[in-house]
């Protein structure tokens, strides 16, 4: 099928999803492709999930002023998208006087920054914020204005929000190639077809290179750097942390860390390894004792039996070590999202803004009189009083049969996660924007129930359901032809 | 919705049905279970296989016939209620039982006991971190038995299982009958952690290779699972370098054990033995909290339903004892402690009044034995009951019945020992 659009957003993750918010609430006509079957497939699904204050980068880079940007923005968006969001404030602690030197250093960066409430905490005040950290921290830096996130959500509610002011959201759409036609416009060869637009916005992340290059911009690459985690059960939180807690940064990272995510899990990592592969998320076993070695001189004591899960996501670095944000110097009406690492989650809205304004800038575009600020209501039944869970089965029965046992998911929330705009398509979609299969069990209950719920809302067989991945089928008729 | 029942019973499973079955046959008069599934059965309605039956029912079963016979004893009771796909979201101290299903809504049931069956599931891969890709074709065996039994589906056509429970044997078989290529079975431990049966039926009857002392140390794939890496485990279960070698597969069965089901015995407060993962119960499989029961792999795994029945039977009896009033006062509280080679022993406790019980105690070593065996029953240094064995596995649980007369003559702690020789 063959689309005409004003602005094409290549990328569905955070950056790109926010883009596209940005846009649609301009007068233009908008489209955002994602390779994947679903949107936050990349780095967005796999990070270290926090809203940072701002004090890492060096003053007067790109990356520091989004970043302090972009956390403000957040603080503002948070009721208006209904983002799942905890100011926790971070800690980053020294065990050495080298480190104590350097977290000194850090204050001072991020008051140059513009981040406000940073302060210097001795070992006791940390721990008694903290109680589970190690004896050997002697002081820390304390961000007040960090926060952790849910940064699936985060795009999701970027995605819907755009969707209801009018954006289209293709996925399973890869681009193949690029052509562009005069100065005018370009055609992007999609595994959905073409689309012809006369802007396009390259938020395609560990690819976002390769995308350029397709258009004849080769003035960056990237280098993929990959970090993995380990994810422990709600139950052990009582032996970890509340917070964010930071060692004293490296020079390749932020260092691993131990830090809490907004279901009450709590996280270890990542660890940093620069690799070719832009899609190799394996986790390794050498990787596994770095990360648990490293977040030991945190937390001395970490419950490895409640250990649930244990992921990697990868870093898109770029040769300037900075974000690349802005119209390309070579293909005009293609403008650049790329180098996003950290502290791209938090940088999102602000890059979105910047990126927005001057396309709407270029195209002569408007505001959109009637902009929608939000997005579907979206129950969520364990949240809910025991009255509002009643009214809510009397209206829809399906939010009174739990589907996911260990996160108290009910067939209503998963049914309103595939039907919402820009919904679910594969299992690992439905848990993404529902918990469902993310608690203890991993999915080992709810899996064939989700299967058999997506299967019957998407009017699609079985063997059709897919985890993730765009080939990431998990089931198949039997070998005699099955009962069908 | 403030009727009062005598006896709530959470899960429907052969643990929860034949604790119905038991509180009724004990003067229990309105009994209520609820299941979370569309059926009651369980677990059961999945493992279509047969072998159940032989000690509870004195014949051989498949699993839903297990079920159904559980079911049909208690289908027609009159004072036997049973709702179906109804989840239970809290059980408090007051034996209120908060609960969910799609025509009722929101109830507040109340009990005048409790008994908690719900179960068990399945450790998964993140709980053993298995390194590698995160791709489809990685499921718990027990998944992937529900969508073959009761789907109707394959995971996948070549298969790597790790882990030697009795799931991933059974389901080697399962998967050998339905046309696919079990690759191997690999197993961390130097011993099988399945039935011996189970060994031999399920894969020496199919020429699948089980390797002891192996492990997955990676994954492959990207969307979808092309293969694994194996390798020898030194005897501390880490993998020796050198000795990897790739298995092509598209599908990895895990069957690397079962963990009692307990979040809401969490939420009560029980106490909890660290090493069955389930409530600290006394002969009577009454929890910390009065009248609160727990029986079944809630309160640790069993390799036979048979004896989640036997122990679903004393706990559905003296929650409906407790319900009219006819619980009995303890006098004394023993504690039942393990001793050489025993790691496990259920119930960890007897609380003793006047009336005469007997008391069965269910036990798992910590180690694969053989030779001349006996199990030793002491109390305060005499031997109060011994067993001559000629095996000990870890993965067969083992009950003695101490009797009646020598129960009630106790007035110490008792432990329970392995000895060689």
């Amino acid at each position: 099928m063959e689309r005409k659009a004003d602005v094409v957003v290549i990328g569905g993750g955070i950056t790109g999803t926010a883009i596209l918010a940005a846009l649609a609430r301009y007068d233009l006509s908008c489209v955002l492709v994602e390779k994947e079957p679903d949107i936050a497939a990349g780095t967005t699904k796999a990070n270290s999930a926090i809203l940072h204050a701002g004090f890492d980068a060096p003053t007067g880079s790109v990356k520091a002023k989004m970043n302090v940007e972009g956390n403000r923005l957040y603080h503002k968006l948070q009721d208006e998208l209904d983002l799942d969001i905890q100011w926790t404030g971070s800690l980053v602690c020294a065990t050495t006087e080298e480190e104590e030197a350097q977290i000194k250093e850090l204050k001072a960066r991020g008051e140059a920054n513009g981040v406000p409430g940073l302060e210097i905490w001795d070992g006791n005040k940390v721990r008694e914020k903290e109680p589970n950290l190690s004896s050997a921290i002697r002081s820390a830096l304390w961000a007040p204005t960090a926060g952790i996130c849910w940064p699936f959500g985060m795009a999701a509610a970027f995605a819907e929000n755009a969707a209801e002011n009018g954006a289209e959201i293709l996925r399973d759409a890869e681009v193949k190639g690029i052509r562009v036609e005069g100065d005018k416009t370009f055609t992007l060869e999609t595994t959905q077809g073409e689309i012809h637009a006369r802007f396009v916005v390259n938020a395609a992340g560990v690819y976002v290179d390769k995308i350029a290059a397709l258009a004849g911009d080769k003035s960056f690459s990237i280098k993929p750097r990959k970090g993995e985690y380990v994810l422990f059960d709600k139950t052990a939180q009582d032996k970890l942390v509340k917070g964010i807690i930071f060692p004293a940064p490296t020079k390749n990272s932020k260092g691993i860390l131990v830090c809490a995510t907004t279901h009450g899990n709590t996280f270890i990592g990542p660890n940093a390894q620069e690799q070719d592969s832009r899609d190799d998320t394996a986790v390794t076993t050498a990787g596994m004792d770095e990360i648990i070695a490293g977040a030991k001189k945190l937390v001395p004591e970490l419950p490895m039996g409640a250990a649930i899960t244990e992921f990697a996501g990868i870093r898109a670095v770029s040769d300037t070590n900075d974000f690349i944000i802005g119209e390309s110097k070579t293909a005009k009406g293609l403008y650049h999202a790329a180098g996003i690492q950290s502290p791209g989650l938090t940088s999102a809205p602000a890059i979105a803004r910047q990126l927005a304004g001057e396309i709407a800038k270029a195209a002569g575009a408007k505001e959109k009189p009637n902009v929608k600020k939000g997005r579907p209501p979206q129950p969520i039944f364990r949240e809910l009083s025991a009255e509002e869970q009643a009214a809510l089965i009397k209206k829809d029965a399906r939010y009174g049969r739990v589907i996911c046992r260990c996160e108290t998911i009910t067939e209503g929330e998963i049914v309103d996660a595939i039907q919402r705009p820009c919904g679910a398509r594969t299992v690992d979609g439905v848990k993404r924007r529902t918990r469902a299969g993310m608690g203890r069990c991993q999915g080992g209950f709810c899996g064939p129930r989700v299967i058999e719920i997506l299967s019957r809302e998407l009017k699609i067989p079985v063997p059709k359901v897919r985890k993730d991945g765009t080939d990431s089928y998990m089931y198949e008729e039997k070998l005699g032809g099955g009962r069908k | 919705m403030s009727e009062i029942y005598d006896v709530i019973i959470v899960g429907g499973g052969p643990a929860g049905l034949t604790a119905a079955l038991s509180a009724q046959q004990n003067g229990a008069r309105k009994i209520l279970v609820l299941e979370r599934d569309r059926e009651p059965g369980g677990i059961l309605q999945q493992c279509v296989h047969n072998g159940f039956g032989l000690h509870h029912f004195k014949e051989e079963l498949t699993g839903p016939g297990y079920a159904q016979r559980c079911y049909d004893l208690v289908k027609d009771l009159p004072e036997v209620e049973i709702l179906v796909d109804t989840m239970v979201l809290e059980v408090r101290k007051d034996k209120t039982v908060r609960a969910i299903n799609p025509t009722r809504g929101v109830m507040e049931l109340r009990g005048k006991s409790v008994v908690l069956t719900m179960g068990c599931r399945e450790r998964t891969r993140g709980a053993i971190r298995i390194p590698g890709t995160r791709p489809a074709g990685v499921y718990t065996a027990g998944a992937a038995q529900r969508m073959v039994n009761m789907e109707g589906y394959i995971p996948g056509k070549k298969i790597v299982i790790l882990g030697s429970g009795d799931i991933g044997l059974i389901m080697a078989r399962r998967m050998s009958l339905e046309g696919c290529k079990v690759q191997a079975v690999l197993e961390i431990c130097p011993f099988s952690n399945g039935l011996t049966r189970n060994i031999v039926q399920c894969l020496n009857d199919y020429e699948i290779p089980l390797h002891l002392s192996h492990t997955i140390v990676a994954i492959h794939g990207k969307d979808r699972v092309t293969g694994i890496t194996a390798a020898k485990v030194d005897d501390k279960m880490r993998p020796i370098p050198g000795t990897e070698f790739e298995i092509d597969c598209d599908t990895v069965l895990l069957s690397v054990g079962l963990i009692p089901e307990n979040e809401l015995s969490n939420g009560l407060g029980l106490a909890m033995h660290p090493l069955t993962g389930g409530p600290i119960v006394d002969q009577r499989r009454e929890t910390s909290e009065p009248g609160i029961f727990a029986a079944g792999n809630v309160v640790h795994v069993h390799d036979l339903v048979d004896f989640v029945s036997d122990e679903a039977e004393i706990a559905g009896k003296f929650a409906a004892k407790a319900a009219v009033g006819e619980g009995g006062k303890a006098s004394r509280d023993l504690a039942v402690a393990t001793g050489d080679n025993v790691r496990t022993c259920v119930p960890q406790h007897l609380r003793l009044g006047d009336d005469a019980e007997k008391v069965r105690l269910f036990m798992r070593v910590a180690k694969p034995m053989r030779g001349k065996l006996k199990l030793k029953v002491t109390s305060g240094g005499e031997e109060v009951f011994a067993k001559p064995l000629m095996i000990a596995k870890p993965s067969e649980m083992i009950a003695v019945d101490l009797p009646e007369a020598k129960v009630m003559s106790l007035t110490s702690g008792l432990t329970v020992s392995l000895e060689e020789g």
